[in-house]
């Protein structure tokens, strides 16, 4: 089944590969009406909101995964899991609505502004406030993939050995030392994993980055800015595209983003084997 | 008490404080969805809601009853193509195959899963939409019935392979055909971790947008497209947020939260289903 996907976006673009070839990288022009196509500003916009979401949601998820797993009593983390789990249900769309009508007024009223007074001289927070963009869509998303985040480190920290706790705090490390110098290096591969799974996630979302992001197809430095994602254009022009080069440009793009995931998900996966063989190994030794 | 340990103790406890911040943080914005969701759409919510047809542009008033029977067909058509080859898919992987089959074919149902939503969503378009030169509710429902699969499988598999071995062993002994003890006994005894994989996978594809927008009719643009019978109530919820009138947001609110309640509730069942079923067998 997945050979088959492959096959057939492979396939589906076999145009624009003819016609533009690596230049579809390299360009940033996306104009369907004079039928040119570059991929440059999706992909850019596409990794930029997914790095703000990570910047944001690493170290709020990693936090609360390590409340829930060292400090909470059972009972306290159990329920607040179940939560985080319905949270995690919560489909993308909703997450959109609440993105347009919550989070960019606020945005647009309150953060951008805060943000350029106090950060405003450098390029990342200039240029107008509209509301929509870059960083609207990363908060969007961070709000999306912490529960992913939170549950996976959770279930990881919790699986470290008792031992390795009570030996740390008999050696007189207060319990923070204990977490942050033994027991989150002991999960570290587990904790790496959760993040690339939350990358992957963020990589590939649709609706929600669609609704807020802005939907304007140029690179800029500023996070104010509207831009576009690899997702988000499928999304919009994929059903109203008429000519069979704007569709199988789209279908190029769907094929960039699969690749993308593809080889994230397994850097993660080696990324992972690594170090848990590493942890073993300094485990044992 | 010297300084060096007290700015420890110090550090500890603010440390820890922050983590818990993180945690009432990340919970708190799951009432907070839902808070804002029951106050904007529950105002708008009514019977018509559910009975109606969407009103045209201008006009108050009107529901998504298109939209929640086009959600129902999609769905319908998912759980029948992609539960089948999920739990089929998960039978042979469990009790049949070898390893480098199984590897390969777990492999790539975890890719499958880690896949966009929005490229499946190409794919169902390039397979069903493109030949036929058509938007269907077929197509919507492979879209998602092809991500149901792996959702599926995955998990299947896992509550097979939990069911204990001395179980095989007493049906063969029995004398059972291998195709009769997975049937009267291995499935039967997984059946609860079964019934919660199938419900979390529908749940999870009840919600889906990004594969439906250019399958089952997507109609991005502002066309009164959306009398389409293929409409379907994430699509629809899209559509109305992104809309420039006030009614409109009324409604995707209300949608919203008719979609929400429906998987937080279906989730909350699988769970219950799942933690009984764990205490019974644990009995």
């Amino acid at each position: 089944m997945t050979l088959l996907l492959v096959f057939e976006l492979w396939q589906g673009s076999v145009l624009p590969r003819h016609k533009f070839g690596l230049a579809f990288f390299r360009t940033s022009t996306w104009d369907p009406v004079e039928e040119q196509f570059g991929a440059i500003p999706f992909i850019y916009g596409t990794l930029v909101t997914a790095s703000v979401a990570l910047l944001i949601a690493v170290p709020l998820g990693i936090g609360a995964a390590i409340f829930l797993a060292e400090l909470a009593p059972p009972r306290i983390s159990d329920t607040l899991e179940f939560f985080i789990d319905l949270l995690a249900a919560v489909p993308s769309v909703i997450y959109g609505i609440l993105g347009v009508f919550i989070v960019v007024p606020l945005m647009r009223q309150y953060i951008d502004p805060a943000l350029k007074s106090v950060l405003g001289f450098l390029p990342l927070f200039q240029g107008p406030a509209y509301g929509v963009g870059f960083l609207t869509a990363g908060i969007v998303l961070a709000i999306m993939v912490i529960p992913f985040i939170i549950s996976v480190s959770r279930e990881v920290l919790l699986s470290v050995p008792r031992d390795q706790r009570e030996a740390a705090l008999a050696l007189g490390a207060t319990r923070w030392e204990s977490t942050w110098k033994v027991v989150v290096p002991f999960a570290r591969s587990g904790i790496l994993g959760s993040i690339f799974l939350a990358l992957a996630r963020a990589l590939g979302e649709t609706m929600a980055v669609a609704m807020v992001i802005g939907n304007d197809p140029k690179i800029s430095a500023s996070l104010f800015a509207p831009g576009y994602s690899i997702a988000a254009v499928i999304a919009n022009e994929l059903a109203e595209a008429t000519s069979e080069l704007h569709t199988q440009s789209l279908i190029e793009l769907g094929l960039v983003l699969f690749l993308l995931t593809f080889i994230l998900n397994g850097l993660a996966r080696v990324l992972i084997v690594v170090t848990s063989q590493r942890g073993a190994g300094s485990a044992t030794a | 008490m010297n300084s060096r340990l007290r700015w420890r103790k110090f550090v500890s406890g603010f440390m820890l404080t922050l983590t818990g911040v993180c945690a009432v943080v990340s919970v708190l914005a799951l009432f907070l969805i839902l808070g804002y969701l029951v106050v904007r759409g529950g105002a708008s919510i009514n019977w018509a809601f559910f009975t109606r047809l969407p009103a045209p542009v201008g006009e108050i008033g009107g529901g998504m009853a298109n939209a929640i029977v086009g959600s129902g067909k999609l769905l319908l058509l998912a759980t029948l193509f992609g539960v089948p080859i999920g739990f089929l898919g998960a039978i042979y992987l469990a009790e049949f195959s070898g390893h480098k089959m199984a590897f390969l074919v777990r492999y790539s149902a975890d890719l499958l899963n880690g896949v966009p939503s929005i490229v499946i969503g190409v794919f169902a378009y390039t397979v069903a939409v493109l030949p036929f030169k058509q938007f269907s509710t077929l197509a919507g429902g492979f879209a998602l019935g092809l991500m149901m699969i792996p959702i599926t499988l995955r998990s299947t598999e896992d509550f097979l392979r939990s069911v204990p071995n001395n179980l095989r062993e007493g049906a063969m002994a029995l004398g059972a055909s291998k195709w009769k003890m997975i049937a009267t006994v291995i499935v039967p005894a997984a059946y609860r971790g079964i019934l919660t994989a199938v419900l979390l996978a529908f749940a999870r594809v009840a919600g889906e947008t990004a594969p439906l927008i250019f399958t089952a009719l997507g109609n991005t643009f502002w066309s009164p497209g959306w009398t389409q019978p293929t409409s379907s109530l994430p699509v629809t919820i899209y559509n109305y947020a992104l809309s420039p009138y006030e009614d409109w947001h009324r409604q995707a609110w209300a949608g919203g939260l008719v979609l929400l309640v429906l998987i937080l509730l279906i989730n909350i069942i699988a769970r219950g289903i799942l933690a009984r079923g764990i205490s019974v067998s644990r009995s």
